[in-house]
């Protein structure tokens, strides 16, 4: 028997609003363990070379130091494998003298006051030899082994397109920038390691702890019940987690290491900067042909970060012939890493674009083009689709955005000093799931608690899930709690790849389901209860009374069956994994995102002044915090498109803005009148069985490409580079 | 950041003492803590001068408008003088920084601000204004914020202020008293020094050298005038350019043009050049963009800031526009 859906569907306030707003919440850092002293990093000052010498005299010479570590005192760590990704050599705490990159860790700092710290870590003398870094990725050499796909003969079908482009466009490395920073707080017990540690993942990141000291993974606790942002920097365990816990080894008390802003810029991955050639080939009518790929992506020296940025070039439009190589680009610069929307939302770019450009030289509306183009199956694979409901965004977008009032002639909408234009663009990001388990504790007192082993970035996970038990346990919301963030939880997908909520909701539902009939079991069998005697299919819960369907006179509480059986409790785990052996679907969420734009006709600012994002992402469980996602979601291209830039000086590899005056993201004032509206009935049940297909990457994804094709609408000039800054349209 | 210690003296007397013996002095804080924290600043003794009685805006007998040193930048941006007077002012300021950075920074500081490059702000990049002698790291470095007049082949760093271009548009002078008390009263042109061969001075301020006010000088009436910030964030960033523009305009013509420029100089830049061309001249979409054609006469540009000699032209043309109106 279904039950009713109360909370489910409903917006509804964060669970956690209060703790947050209030500051109660407790982040990494705001834990202080009895004894807790503080932790300093030493950064490199070159881009590349090798480290001759470390003065620590001076350091050491401050009251309330208690210790300097670099390479020429750190304990050896044990070798560690990469676990998959990224391929390559892990940077280890302080185990050689070279220096990889600009702000590479080279000495620890541990005292008793952070502001001792602070100075001590200033005054330590690191002599270098150094040698020019190798950070511009236009100037270097891509690796062996690209990423290929090809199907058709793309080159051929090109030469005898009716219609061709070759265009190259340029992306620029981003920053995740969340507001808590990176930081960590370590304690050891023996040979125990406990971390209270900003994560997306906290059991992954006890395993990859334990790898890197060589102790069994049930030794570290990891704690992180609460995260303010991260999209996508807190997943992997970086460097400076193991220098914490090293330094807390070292002097024998738990130690406090909080990355300061700039120390974020190279401390903890960022989206790799890009550049894409694309040549597509169409007939007179608008159906394209052919796609040549050709992507190259900066990554570090010593891994290799790549990411899926073909899949949209190959699954979002019907082209019988496609060809793609994607090189990484070693580089002397940190690791980059996921960040929301990681490889979809660059490809997305100089597709979206390029669709854009085939659309005007053809004359024919963005939209009606991109009908043209819809596939009937994913052509990548031959499987057919869950559901795609992108023509339903697009028709959809138009209406509620007034595009039919978009003019087709670029630079022919004036507004005083400004140029007005509109921009659309498509989006796609793929359905991810991983097993999960969830237990879930009916208690006598009519309350129940959920755990599960995953993590929330943010968005609100512990709220979304409490939605889910609530409905299926039958209780109001205030009477679940929810707990994530720990590591001796049971099982479950970390917080990424907008995967969490259709494997961690799906095993919650199983587990929530199983309790439920496990509680109408057992008052169908008591003779005491008044459901004695009732078919189980026909009893449903509401507000922690169970009663016969279609007779509500007929029941009783779960308070008064638990405690007249005397069970202090009802647990259960429930669990839920995807399918396995091969795909059977082609699982996707889809996106259609229209901007306008107005650019000054002199001074050259583009000032966005609507957006509207339309989504297929399957059933939305929590509106409200969905909205928080869209919104802060196009917010986030805005910046991208506009504004967000990470320089490096190539001299020496020092990133010259690494702090957040100087690396610009959207203020208020920069930020419209923004709408997202997700389908209706868009529950996808091939998905998972709470029929969601992720929202928090596919809302991302088309943004910047609207924008850049509302300001070609608006001025008729094509900038093909992220940001679009003044400079390129005056 | 270095250790330091704070004095916090109550009168004017006291506080000029600790100041002649080296003290830097300290109001809002919002520039002077946080290059501390960078240890760009390293002083071993503060002088917390917010008890001192600078708080005043008012006008002088001969009808110039002072405002004391210690009033904050929101305070001053919101004072019916300013408003009614110099709409200008009131723009530089409310286009400045953040409302809460605003609440705190105090007019003086602001004036006192240092720039914004980004190799002065990291102590482990050359920069021959906080370390002479070390050379230059934005000269052929990342290069795109930086000046394009008033620099040097020893510094080439913006000065950051929005209210120092209204200043040096209206001809401001700033009021100064010495340690053994002493007083006086110089041209805000003359207060800001251009880097040359010692950008490490950036003011003409003798050692404990306080400054008490800045002093506007009464213009002719009706006076026309405001300020456009241009910027990639539409708040809360410097500026790439800006121009502060005050126009007396008397039987259709032009009889006082006072013209600046922002995010272009070492130093904030007045245009002569523009006000001549626009002095006896009646107002057209013509005259403005002959005249902000001269707006950047003598630039130099870096490898990534070309695009500022442009820009400026028309960020001044604009603001032209937008004061003079159209005829």
């Amino acid at each position: 028997m279904s039950q009713p859906q109360a909370a489910v569907g409903a917006s509804v306030a964060r669970v956690d609003a209060r703790l947050r707003v209030t500051g109660k919440a407790k982040y990494a850092g705001d834990n202080n363990p009895d004894g807790v002293v503080h932790a300093v990093i030493v950064d490199s000052r070159i881009g590349l070379g090798h480290i001759t010498g470390v003065d620590a005299v001076a350091a050491l010479a401050q009251p309330g130091v208690l210790t300097v570590i670099s390479h020429l005192n750190a304990p050896k760590l044990p070798p560690v494998q990469s676990n998959g990704y990224p391929p390559g050599t892990p940077l280890r705490a302080f185990q050689d003298d070279k220096v990889r990159f600009f702000g590479q860790p080279v000495a620890v700092v541990v005292a008793t006051t952070l502001e001792v710290a602070q100075h001590a870590a200033s005054l330590v003398q690191v002599s270098y030899d150094a040698e020019r870094p190798s950070t511009d990725l236009s100037a270097a050499p891509p690796a062996d082994n690209p990423e290929t796909y090809a199907r058709g003969d793309a080159d051929r079908a090109l030469g005898s397109a009716d219609v061709k482009l070759d265009l190259t466009f340029q992306m620029a490395r981003q920053h995740h920038n969340a507001m808590e920073p990176a930081g960590i707080v370590a304690r050891w017990d023996g040979d125990k390691l406990t971390i209270w540690e900003k994560s997306q993942a906290v059991q992954y990141s006890g395993f990859s702890m334990a790898a890197e000291f060589g102790i069994p993974p049930e030794n570290v606790h990891v704690i992180s019940p609460v995260i303010g942002g991260a999209f996508g920097n807190a997943f992997r365990t970086w460097v400076h987690s193991v220098i914490a816990a090293i330094a807390a080894r070292q002097v024998e008390r738990p130690v406090k290491l909080v990355l300061t802003r700039k120390q974020l810029y190279f401390g903890i991955g960022y989206r790799p900067a890009y550049s894409y050639g694309l040549r597509m080939g169409s007939d007179r009518r608008g159906h394209l042909t052919a796609a040549v790929h050709d992507v190259n992506s900066e990554t570090s020296a010593y891994e290799t970060h790549l990411e899926d940025t073909l899949v949209p070039g190959r699954m979002l439009y019907s082209t019988p012939n496609v060809k793609q190589t994607h090189r990484s680009v070693p580089l002397d610069v940190n690791t980059p890493t996921w960040m929301r929307g990681p490889g979809y939302s660059t490809g997305a770019y100089p597709l979206e674009s390029a669709m854009d450009e085939l659309a005007h030289e053809l004359g024919i509306d963005p939209i009606e083009l991109r009908l043209r183009n819809e596939p009937a199956d994913d052509q990548s694979n031959g499987l057919p689709f869950s559901t795609r409901r992108l023509r339903e965004c697009y028709t959809t977008g138009a209406r509620e955005f007034g595009w039919k009032r978009r003019n087709l002639r670029p630079g022919s909408t004036r507004d005083g000093d400004w140029y007005v234009g509109m921009g659309m663009a498509a989006g796609v990001y793929d359905t991810q799931r991983a097993a999960s388990q969830a237990s879930v504790r009916l208690n006598v007192d009519g309350t129940a608690l959920v755990q599960s082993g995953t993590s929330d970035m943010g968005p609100g996970t512990a709220t979304s899930m409490t939605q889910v038990a609530a409905d299926a346990l039958g209780l109001t919301m205030r009477r679940v709690i929810f707990r994530l963030g720990d590591s001796t939880m049971p099982p479950a997908a970390g917080h990424f790849g907008s995967q969490t909520m259709a494997s961690v909701g799906s095993a919650v539902q199983d587990g929530c389901d199983k309790l439920r009939k496990e509680a109408i079991a057992l008052a169908v069998k008591d003779e005491d209860s008044a459901l004695h005697g009732a078919d189980p299919a026909h009893v449903e819960v509401r507000g922690g009374r169970l009663y016969v369907t279609g007779d509500p006179a007929r029941g009783e509480t779960y308070q008064r069956l638990l405690s007249r059986n005397k069970r202090a409790y009802l647990e259960v785990l429930g669990s839920w994994a995807p399918p396995e052996g091969a795909a059977r679907y082609s699982l996707y969420a889809y996106a259609a995102t229209f901007a306008e734009v107005a650019v000054h006709a002199r001074l050259g600012l583009v000032r966005v002044r609507r957006m509207l994002g339309v989504y297929d992402a399957g059933r939305i469980i929590s509106p409200a915090l969905a909205d928080s996602q869209a919104l802060g979601a196009m917010i986030g291209g805005l910046g991208a498109a506009l504004l967000e830039h990470t320089v490096t000086d190539h001299r020496d590899g020092r990133i010259v803005n690494a702090n957040l005056a100087d690396y610009l993201v959207p203020s208020h004032a920069d930020i419209p009148d923004i709408r997202a509206v997700y389908l209706a009935d868009g529950e996808d049940l091939v998905a998972d069985p709470i029929g969601v297909k992720g929202l928090a990457e596919i809302v991302c994804i088309g943004v910047t490409p609207a924008i850049s094709n509302a300001v070609f609408n608006a001025t008729g000039r094509r900038i093909r580079q992220l940001p679009i800054t003044p400079e390129l349209l005056l | 950041m270095y250790p330091f210690t704070l004095t916090k003296p109550t009168g004017t007397t006291e506080a000029l003492q600790a100041g002649g013996r080296g003290g830097r002095y300290i109001a809002g804080g919002t520039t002077l803590v946080d290059l501390m924290r960078e240890t760009v600043e390293r002083p071993g003794v503060l002088v917390d001068i917010t008890a001192l009685p600078l708080r005043d805006t008012a006008l002088t007998k001969g009808g110039a408008l002072r405002i004391g040193a210690l009033v904050r930048m929101t305070e001053a941006a919101a004072h019916p003088l300013v408003r009614d007077l110099y709409p200008v002012i009131s723009q530089a300021l409310e286009l400045s920084a953040s409302a809460q950075l605003r609440n705190m920074a105090t007019i003086g500081g602001n004036i006192m601000q240092r720039t914004r490059c980004t190799y002065f702000r990291d102590v482990t990049a050359d920069c021959n204004k906080r370390e002479p002698g070390s050379g230059c790291a934005a000269l052929n470095g990342f290069n795109r914020g930086h000046a394009i007049l008033g620099t040097s082949d020893q510094c080439v760093a913006t000065h950051p202020s929005d209210l120092a271009v209204a200043l040096a548009a209206l001809e401001a002078s700033v009021h100064l008293t010495a340690p053994d008390g002493s007083r006086r009263t110089i041209p805000f042109t003359d207060f800001l020094l251009q880097p040359g061969s010692t950008p490490d001075r950036e003011q003409a301020l003798q050692p404990g050298e306080l400054i008490t006010a800045v002093e506007i000088p009464a213009m002719p009436r009706p006076l026309k005038s405001g300020y456009l910030k241009v910027r990639d964030r539409q708040s809360y960033e410097f500026a790439l350019t800006s121009a502060a523009v005050a126009l007396h305009i008397r039987s259709g013509v032009i009889r006082e043009a006072k013209v600046a420029a922002g995010g272009v100089g070492t130093v904030p830049w007045k245009l002569p050049a523009v006000e001549q061309a626009l002095i006896g001249e009646r107002p057209s979409d013509r005259l403005w963009s002959k005249a902000a054609d001269h707006a950047a006469d003598g630039a130099h540009p870096l490898t990534h800031n070309g695009f500022k000699v442009e820009l400026l032209k028309r960020t001044v043309e604009q603001q032209l526009r937008t004061v003079g109106g159209t005829s």
